[in-house]
């Protein structure tokens, strides 16, 4: 068996099942009971899909009784945000308005990825209102709340899938991230989280925000756990016009290379201010123990927040333009009212907003001559409580939720690859993260310095002393 | 008349023009929280619309047809 079987990693999980030490549907009836146990705390889930996850189980445990190969994830239980169809499921979106909306059909491309290399799904995750939303919380669901303190946001908006994750509730969940939807919940939650360069995963079969910046991605315990995941996930897919051509470049055999050889800098001057000191610390201690003593700092970082902001709130309603016109009162008014002022952004701003995107990443992809990655905080600050408003950032009181996202927003601006690290600072509280980031198609080098990180200890996901 | 308030007479007239055109409802109770977003967006486009760029820079995405 298992020693810990809770927060059992995919990788071991796999190993068991296909050596026929556990079976997939042990490990599946275990974490349906841990997900009923614990979901009316963390308020992770949104629908279970228990029938589905035992009958799946249960062929993949014949198929290892045959003598059958089984895929690098058999019986690893998964979840998904719930804006990735789920074949029987609405897809929510986090939204009230979905809910009238037919099942999905068919599962999403990346649901049937992971399920071909022996996954089984357990169910569909809490998320901030149609992904507009840093804070994890839901006026229709109610907020996803942190294992590590269940008063304290899971950042978001892929909430639910950072609760899951670091509860112990699954060991892999996929997540979105626009500006930051992965990498937040992963700082605030204290897990490892994998936002691949723009157009490299297929989001057929998702519920889009931006489809200027969305990309979907997955959350779990270790950096090889993302790296068994992601390499599952990869190919290309016509049915998303955005998802590169390349065949599957996988990572996972690159781990144990380490950061060996990589030039490795963290980002200064845009990305040291306003961040707390435990940002600053868990950046100073990862930057150390690589041995990365060069600061660099990235052109204009705030003028490409203030781009994303802008193609995110037009998108976001041009999106939206006929729900909000018919059921205004049925959005999170939070959500609404942002959006309302997004469709009222003159249209010049939008295209100088893209024309800047392509200025900043000509000039940011000159730095990737010098590094092959970057190191910036994940967040300014570690989870707050839920309900907050604001908080200080750079000495000024400042509104909470357009603000989290301040160090994510400028990288997944231009698309560039990101692995958000737990690094847990030496004092038991609530976690922080580091976004590990590289050139474009680059994933194997933030994979690697995670893998790096957590063999010297630096990086972990905590495990929560809140719940048992 | 100072200038916020200048402001945000220019922004309720932006608001109330722009939702009557697009056909989108604001209830007056969604004014201040619209008022104050939008004031955050443009503000965002004011510091974009002040970098100079070249011309001829073609936007991010580019179509192929």
């Amino acid at each position: 068996m298992i020693d810990d079987p809770d927060f059992a990693e995919a990788g071991a999980i796999a190993a068991m099942v296909a050596a026929r030490r556990s079976s997939a549907a042990a490990i599946v009836e275990a974490v349906l009971t841990r997900i009923a146990r614990l979901n009316p705390v963390l308020n992770a889930f949104t629908a279970i899909t228990a029938e589905r996850a035992r009958a799946r189980a249960a062929a993949i445990d014949m198929a290892v009784a045959a003598g059958g190969p089984v895929g690098p994830l058999a019986g690893v239980p998964f979840a998904v945000k719930n804006l990735i169809d789920v074949a029987g499921l609405p897809t929510l979106a986090g939204s009230r308005i979905n809910r009238d909306s037919p099942p999905a059909a068919a599962d999403a491309m990346l649901v049937r990825r992971l399920e071909e290399a022996g996954a089984v799904l357990v169910g569909a995750l809490n998320m901030g209102e149609y992904a507009y939303d840093f804070t994890g919380e839901n006026c229709h669901d109610g907020p996803s709340r942190n294992p590590h303190d269940p008063d304290c946001m899971t950042g978001g908006s892929s909430g639910g899938s950072g609760g899951a994750v670091a509860g112990g509730l699954v060991p892999i969940a996929l997540g979105s991230d626009t500006n930051g939807s992965i990498r937040v919940p992963a700082s605030f939650c204290g897990v490892f989280g994998l936002k691949p360069t723009y157009g490299r995963l297929s989001r057929a079969g998702s519920f889009p925000f931006v489809s200027s910046l969305d990309q979907l991605g997955p959350l779990a315990r270790s950096a090889r756990d993302l790296a068994i995941a992601y390499d599952a996930m990869q190919g290309p897919d016509p049915a998303d016009p955005v998802c590169a051509g390349r065949p599957p470049e996988p990572v996972l055999g690159a781990l144990a290379r380490g950061a060996a050889g990589l030039r490795i800098a963290a980002a200064s001057g845009y990305f040291r201010r306003g961040a707390e000191p435990a940002a600053l610390d868990a950046l100073d201690r990862a930057a150390a123990a690589l041995g990365a003593t060069e600061a660099v700092e990235l052109p204009e970082p705030d003028r490409a927040r203030s781009a994303a902001y802008v193609i995110t709130t037009t998108e976001g309603a041009a999106l939206h333009l006929d729900r909000l016109r018919r059921r205004p009162g049925d959005f999170d008014p939070d959500v609404r009212d942002r959006l309302l002022a997004g469709a009222l952004v003159p249209a010049p701003l939008v295209v100088q907003a893209q024309k800047f995107r392509r200025w900043y990443r000509d000039a940011v992809l000159r730095l990737f001559d010098r590094f092959d990655a970057i190191l910036a905080p994940a967040t300014p600050c570690v989870a707050p409580r839920i309900g907050q408003k604001t908080f200080t950032l750079d000495g000024k009181e400042a509104l909470l939720r357009p603000n989290i996202g301040i160090y994510t927003q400028p990288i997944s601006f231009i698309g560039l690859p990101v692995t958000a690290v737990p690094v847990p600072g030496p004092e038991s509280g609530l976690p922080i993260g580091v976004q590990i980031i590289a050139a474009p198609w680059r994933e194997e080098v933030t994979l690697r310095i995670a893998q790096a990180l957590e063999d010297a200890g630096i990086a972990r996901a905590p495990r929560p002393a809140a719940i048992v | 008349m100072d200038e916020s308030d200048e402001q945000s007479r220019d922004l309720d007239a932006l608001i109330e023009a722009g939702a009557r055109i697009l056909g989108l409802p604001v209830a007056p109770e969604w004014r201040q929280a619209i008022r104050l977003h939008l004031a955050i967006s443009l503000g965002h486009g004011q510091a974009l619309a002040e970098f100079a760029l070249p011309e001829d820079l073609d936007p991010a995405p580019v179509f192929a047809a």
